[in-house]
């Protein structure tokens, strides 16, 4: 049994558990304490805790020093103050330390309103610095998704942590000592230059502007402003069980009909929605599934099972810099996002008589990584890319907020078609588990020729790192690997190159949680209930479809009529499927 | 995909180091160690082939190497020069002194000049207060040394 200590915290009587640290006791009883390095990722067993910022210490009774109490553990018997005059002084003073190498331009941060250092330099009230630090002036690395300057760099590296510890990456890490520190990549070389994925998930817990998007809104409003373009967008699944969060309504509201009410005041000509492309990924990727599998059950030995998914970019970018010798087994299928492009402007755009000069495509994406793929060679027709650029939910959201729209009052609307008709298989894409459920519904009835009676696969949903399940094809049964955060991945990845992996097919995300975790999305301060909220709320989208396998989509069926003719077809292959490359550095011995 | 170019010879001698401390990546500190040891600095490729061989990243090798004032990513000239800047040098100007050697050796701290004959680097405190300013060119030591020594102390390595 856990043996229980006694100890008060300002002046409440408490018991806890041995091993319980101050900040963890003090939130039991609703004491809320400011942290800054401290980081507590709850489901992914992280516990971030260097203890340097100091910014959240106590009064223990009886003790010289004030106590970090993110890393002090309780004892019996301790008489804290978490709020006392010496306590909020002392906080005071290393706030004021730490803004004092700080650049002041608050007021035009990409950060401001959403950042924890400033809230709590609210919140302690300082209106004053009474330290004058060097400045630094470290240069300001721009890549086609993420922005580092340095110069706001608290050093408290919850994003090394991310990077590090959960996607096993390692692109970041502490350099130099004293004033000079900071947190960049080996030989302090661009992003861009590094084995960086552009997952995100160090922008999404920077708690400061040090990390930040590459912002593309200017570009857009620009766009949206000039009478020769033709704008149109599409929005990913996650987007719509998150935005809501950044206009204070509860996780897992989900608001896709303002989301399309708002695209459209915003001045979109059409809006669309990412989940048609969803679906006829779903058909690429599933049919390719098939076709592996039937080669490979039938004896053919160069044919290499498990087949990996590729929607996700940032998994496209880990296994292109750390497994390139794997880079045969993943699908080829691109990301809808990169299905979209195409179909948008090869198709729609005749339809709408548009020439393709004049289509601007924009992608709402809870992604990060989705922006650097935007701007991918092997996506681009004479240098003009399939999708211009992609914007993240938090730009949307306040891109909304701009525009001075109260998105609460807005009313429901409906996407436009013939890209905005998607299926329940399409929604789930944005969940962990989501992808690898909608192919299995439509490969089982294509492979069966049977009817699927329930068509929740319930033992592929969860929130594990690694997950497992078997899936009944009538008598074929097929073994499904699910894994999302990098981390996880890598342990499914070297199972594979070991030969101990049992998978027929495998789903991959980078971001813990897949897309409703993206590093493009509201932040979540480390709280998975959050991401939880946000899946339920996908499933419950699902739930409520008309149609929910990707192969009864109509305006599916009728592209491949009309346009494309058949999964996996030659047209297909040219404008769907993609390739990839091997971005390991070589170690070239003379 | 970047080519990163050593030759075989380092290749091979590095992937022993590591070796002989069991490819283990809390070693990394002492490889690091022997390898300046062995080519006398830890330039990019070393660091890439010993993050691989230790199967770290390069991006933490690169932070040991640049917390660690003792491990330098550039070789060190014939004669390394060390100004201390612990406390006692610094009050009594050893700062003027630095600077004096940048100026007459046309380098910055850190570098080597472009005949490889000098290279800067500062210290802290070498223990030798009493002598402040201090200053090391390879085993010999230099005490009470002012800017206007910088000159001659230079002479006598030159030719
Ligand atoms: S970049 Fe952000 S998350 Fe990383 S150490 Fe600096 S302040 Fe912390
Ligand atoms: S985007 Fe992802 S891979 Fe890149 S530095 Fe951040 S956490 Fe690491
Ligand atoms: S999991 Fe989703 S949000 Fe994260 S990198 Fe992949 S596609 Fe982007
Ligand atoms: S939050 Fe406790 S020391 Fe930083
Ligand atoms: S401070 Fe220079 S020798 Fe002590």
């Amino acid at each position: 049994m856990e043996q229980m200590i006694k100890l008060t915290i300002d002046n409440k009587e408490l018991e806890v558990a041995k091993g319980t640290t101050i900040l963890q006791a003090a939130k039991e009883i609703g004491i809320e304490i400011p942290t800054l390095c401290y980081m507590h990722l709850n489901d992914m067993n992280i516990e971030h805790k260097p203890g340097g910022c100091r910014i959240c210490v106590v009064e223990v009774e009886g003790r010289r020093n004030l106590a970090p109490s993110c890393n002090s553990k309780c004892e019996a018997g301790m008489n804290i103050k978490t709020h006392s005059m010496r306590v909020l002084n002392a906080r005071k003073t290393v706030m004021e330390l730490m803004l004092s190498d700080h650049p002041f331009d608050c007021l035009v941060c990409a950060k401001s309103g959403n950042c924890d250092l400033q809230t709590i330099a609210q919140n302690l009230g300082v209106r004053e610095i009474h330290y004058k630090g060097e400045q630094s002036t470290y240069k300001v690395d721009y890549s086609p998704s993420i922005i580092r300057d340095m110069d706001k760099c608290i050093m408290c590296r919850r994003c090394e942590t991310m990077c590090n510890d959960v996607q096993t990456v390692g692109a970041l890490s502490a350099v130099n000592r004293g004033f000079e520190s900071v947190v960049a990549p080996a030989f302090e070389m661009d992003l861009q230059k590094s084995t960086c994925t552009y997952c995100g998930q160090c922008v999404a817990v920077c708690p400061t502007g040090a990390l930040t998007e590459k912002d593309h809104t200017n570009q857009l409003i620009r766009d949206l402003a000039d009478p020769k373009k033709t704008v149109v967008v599409q929005t990913a699944p996650a987007v719509r069980a998150a935005l809501g969060e950044e206009f204070g309504m509860e996780a897992g509201t989900l608001v896709t009909g303002k989301m399309v009410a708002a695209l459209r005041n915003l001045g979109f000509d059409s809006v669309f929605d990412t989940d048609f492309a969803a679906d006829l990924t779903i058909m690429e990727e599933g049919t390719e599934l098939l076709g592996r599998l039937s080669a490979h059950l039938a004896g053919d030995k160069d044919v290499k099972l498990p087949i990996l998914t590729s929607c996700c970019p940032g998994w496209v970018n880990f296994f292109e810099h750390h497994f390139p010798e794997m880079k045969e087994i993943p699908s080829t299928a691109r990301s809808p996002q990169q299905m979209f492009g195409p179909i948008a402007k090869n198709y729609l755009a005749k339809q709408m008589g548009v020439k393709r000069e004049d289509m601007i495509v924009v992608s709402i994406m809870p992604c990060l990584a989705k922006k650097y793929e935007c701007q991918r060679d092997e996506f681009k027709v004479d240098g003009d890319p399939d999708v211009n650029y992609s914007i993240s939910t938090r730009e949307l959201a306040n891109l909304i907020k701009q525009a001075n729209m109260d998105f609460k009052t807005l009313p429901e609307e409906d996407f436009d078609n013939p890209l905005g008709e998607s299926t329940g298989a399409s929604v789930i894409f944005g969940a962990t588990g989501g992808v690898i459920e909608a192919a299995a519904r439509t490969a089982y009835e294509v492979y069966t020729g049977k009817t699927l009676e329930k068509v929740d696969f319930e033992a592929l949903r969860g929130m594990e790192g690694i997950r497992s399940a078997k899936v009944d094809f009538d008598g074929l049964e097929l073994n499904i690997g699910i894994a999302h955060g990098l981390g996880n991945a890598r342990k499914l990845l070297e199972e594979i190159r070991d030969g101990k992996s049992e998978y027929h097919a495998i789903e991959i995300m980078a971001c813990p949680g897949g897309c409703i975790g993206g590093g493009g999305q509201p932040l979540h301060h480390g709280d998975s209930s959050v991401l939880k909220k946000r899946a339920a709320a996908l499933y419950r989208e699902d739930e409520g479809k008309a149609i929910r396998k990707s192969h009864e989509n109509p305006y599916i069926i009728k592209l491949y009529e009309e346009f494309l003719g058949k999964p996996c077809g030659e047209l297909s292959h040219k404008l769907l499927h993609t390739h990839y490359f091997d971005k390991q550095n070589e170690i070239e011995v003379e | 995909m970047a080519k990163i170019k050593l030759a075989k010879d380092k290749v091979e001698k590095l992937i022993e180091i590591c070796k002989s401390f069991n490819n283990e990546g809390s070693e990394l500190i002492n490889v690091l160690h022997k390898a300046q040891g062995t080519f006398g600095y830890l330039p990019a490729e070393v660091q890439e082939v010993i993050a691989r061989e230790l199967g770290v990243s390069v991006a933490h090798v690169y932070g040991v190497v640049t917390f660690y004032s003792f491990f330098t990513m550039v070789p060190k000239g014939e004669f390394p020069i060390s100004i201390c800047m612990g406390t006692a040098c610094y009050v009594r100007g050893a700062e003027k002194v630095l600077e004096e050697f940048k100026k007459q050796l046309k380098v910055p701290i850190g570098e080597t000049t472009e005949d490889g004959k000098f290279s800067i680097s500062c210290l802290r405190c070498v223990g030798a207060c009493g002598l402040a300013p201090v200053v090391t060119i390879g085993e010999r030591t230099y005490g009470r040394v002012s800017a206007g020594d910088v000159a001659d102390i230079l002479k006598e390595y030159r030719n």
